[in-house]
């Protein structure tokens, strides 16, 4: 039976001597999901993605891809991975390094004559086909690193900092490359620090701090989810910022500005209601979405997890 | 399958990176060195009027002790040029985009293991059959057991290879090379000392270069390769430091086999379940 989860992860953990790199992950993404992993450095994102493929054997818990245990040899076949740092033998030229990683695959010599072309056409490096990749930028590493891991036409897609080293028009070009992928089915979970690219490519983010999924959220949800309120009031006792903070989870205090985060505008009347109700005077509530960006800060703080 | 494309990857890396052809380079020059020296051996020895058994002695020895140089080089070769294979590779991240292919961990450690044995096989013939050729067309000598002698001198190599690749999957490349080298050092000074022992009959000695011998054998496959290739008169002699007073038995050639294979499957093992 195909499962229609492409990756199925259940109490992940792994344990570097006495550093928990990831702490407890549990974590679904469905078949044709766009799905991005955001946190700060060191929260467990790239370990986490190296458990999936079978690069590191976790603690404990248990990781599924495409229906089959990580690692499984087979499943790798429909897989296509990214790494954070693409390095390879520089010695190759590009041509060279996707002949090779086709054959890792299993694909035949003829059908490689047909697809290496049109891959390095499609990351820009057809003129640079016979160059050896130690005369190569790291926009241009990037880039062939993208096409090996597209040689197999993936089911599953693991891209680690793909935009990273890349130029406006190389971005341009991942983002393009995500969307067609989608087009096709596949699943891509994309690790990045650029949020930006995360909110324009991704269906679903998860924030990771610490080693474990602290949020997953839709990012193409409506405008009902998701909500950030400013509040301008006076006479906000501590009673009142104790009050909202059991409403709302996230309170901030600027000057006369509460700053909230809400799951729904719908919880506003009970808001306002409980200021009031408190001695608070309110003169202004503004609802505005959350950007990602901003629940990034919420969650992983000014300091950036260091 | 996957075995293969690794295997040809690593051999083309060799000839890509010139490692093989300076390897060959450097050869060619050492060989020209040692058929200068011989060719003025065998004039002089020709104006003087020496006996002919005695001559050809004289040529045997030049021909172990190019032979033991070949093996010196053959040491180093597979040690400097191995040593990065899996350490440098895992510390770059580069067989991460490997070892996510549908290929076993496995397959990628024997293919590369393959492909330095074809390199290093290359080199041992053109400089076993060199050093062999150069004293036949100049001295008029040649190896008693030639294939033989090739045969430990390789599996010597085999091994270090082997021993190399298990370091590789623990350490970082220097710790992984300064761990082989000082490990043939071991063997190399415990063979001398079993050899001193022999002439000296000294059973305690003998049995340090035996243990020696078992924590790595492979100065007593170099011993046997000398004791198969050179002439029976010269260990009879013992009249170079090279005359083999104290074989090694062919029990100790099978437990070098044995160990090399253990040691590979070490070192798969290793590479199988470690972290990459």
């Amino acid at each position: 039976m195909i499962s229609d989860l492409a990756i199925s992860t259940r109490r992940l953990r792994k344990v570097f001597g006495d550093k928990v790199a990831v702490r407890n992950l549990t974590l679904e993404v469905s078949r044709g999901e766009i799905f991005g992993f955001l946190g700060p450095n060191g929260a467990g994102k790239s370990t986490s993605v190296k458990m999936l493929l079978g690069l590191v054997a976790p603690s404990s818990g248990t990781a599924a891809i495409l229906g089959r245990p990580a690692g499984d040899v087979k499943t790798r076949a429909k897989v296509g991975f990214l790494p954070e740092h693409f390095r390879f033998y520089d010695w190759l030229t590009s041509a060279e390094l996707l002949k090779l990683h086709g054959r890792l695959y299993g694909i035949s010599h003829a059908e490689l004559r047909r697809r290496v072309p049109s891959l390095l056409d499609r990351v820009g490096l057809t003129p640079h086909r016979d160059k050896c990749l130690r005369d190569f930028s790291k926009g241009m590493l990037q880039r062939i690193g993208l096409a090996q891991a597209l040689l197999n036409d993936p089911d599953l897609v693991f891209l680690d900092e793909p935009t990273s080293g890349l130029d406006p028009v190389g971005r341009r070009l991942v983002r393009d490359i995500i969307k067609s992928q989608r087009e096709r089915g596949a699943t891509v979970l994309l690790n990045s620090h650029l949020l930006s690219e995360v909110e324009i490519s991704c269906d679903r983010v998860a924030f990771l701090k610490e080693g474990e999924v602290v949020e997953t959220r839709e990012l193409n949800s409506s405008l009902e989810e998701q909500t950030g309120v400013t509040i301008r009031a006076t006479n906000v006792s501590t009673d009142a910022v104790a009050a909202l903070q059991a409403l709302a989870g996230y309170v901030r205090i600027e000057g006369e500005h509460l700053i909230l985060s809400l799951c729904s505008t719908g919880m506003l009347p009970q808001i306002v209601r409980c200021l009031v109700e408190k001695g608070a005077e309110v003169y202004e509530v503004t609802p505005q979405r959350l950007s990602l960006e901003e629940r990034f800060l919420q969650i992983v703080g000014s300091d950036g997890g260091l | 399958m996957g075995v293969w494309i690794m295997a040809g990857v690593t051999f083309r890396e060799a000839a890509r990176k010139k490692v093989l052809w300076m390897a060959l380079a450097a050869g060619a020059g050492f060989l020209t060195l040692f058929g200068t020296g011989l060719h003025f051996q065998v004039k002089d020895l020709a104006s003087q009027s020496i006996n002919p058994v005695l001559r050809r002695e004289i040529m045997n020895t030049m021909l172990t002790m190019g032979l033991y140089a070949v093996d010196l080089l053959a040491v180093l070769m597979t040690i400097l040029t191995s040593v990065d294979a899996l350490s440098g590779e895992i510390t770059s991240g580069t067989i991460q985009a490997i070892a996510t292919k549908p290929v076993s961990r496995w397959q990628v450690l024997l293919g590369k293991w393959l492909g330095f044995v074809g390199m290093i096989t290359i080199y041992i013939i053109i400089m076993v059959g060199g050093v062999n050729a150069v004293t036949y067309f100049i001295g008029g000598v040649t190896a008693r057991h030639l294939l033989r002698g090739f045969v430990f001198m390789w599996m010597e190599t085999l091994v270090l290879l082997s021993l190399t690749f298990v370091f590789g999957t623990y350490f970082s490349t220097i710790t992984s090379g300064v761990l082989a080298l000082g490990l043939h050092g071991i063997a190399f000074i415990g063979g001398w000392i079993e050899q001193f022992g022999a002439i000296t009959h000294t059973q305690r000695a003998v049995n340090v270069g035996i243990v020696a011998s078992i924590l790595i054998p492979t100065e007593a496959l170099w011993r046997r390769a000398a004791f198969e290739m050179q002439s029976p008169l010269a260990s009879a002699m013992r009249m170079s430091p090279f005359s083999n007073v104290s074989v090694p038995s062919v029990t100790m050639v099978g437990y070098a086999g044995v160990y090399m294979l253990a040691a590979l499957l070490l070192a798969v093992r290793r590479f199988g379940q470690r972290d990459l």
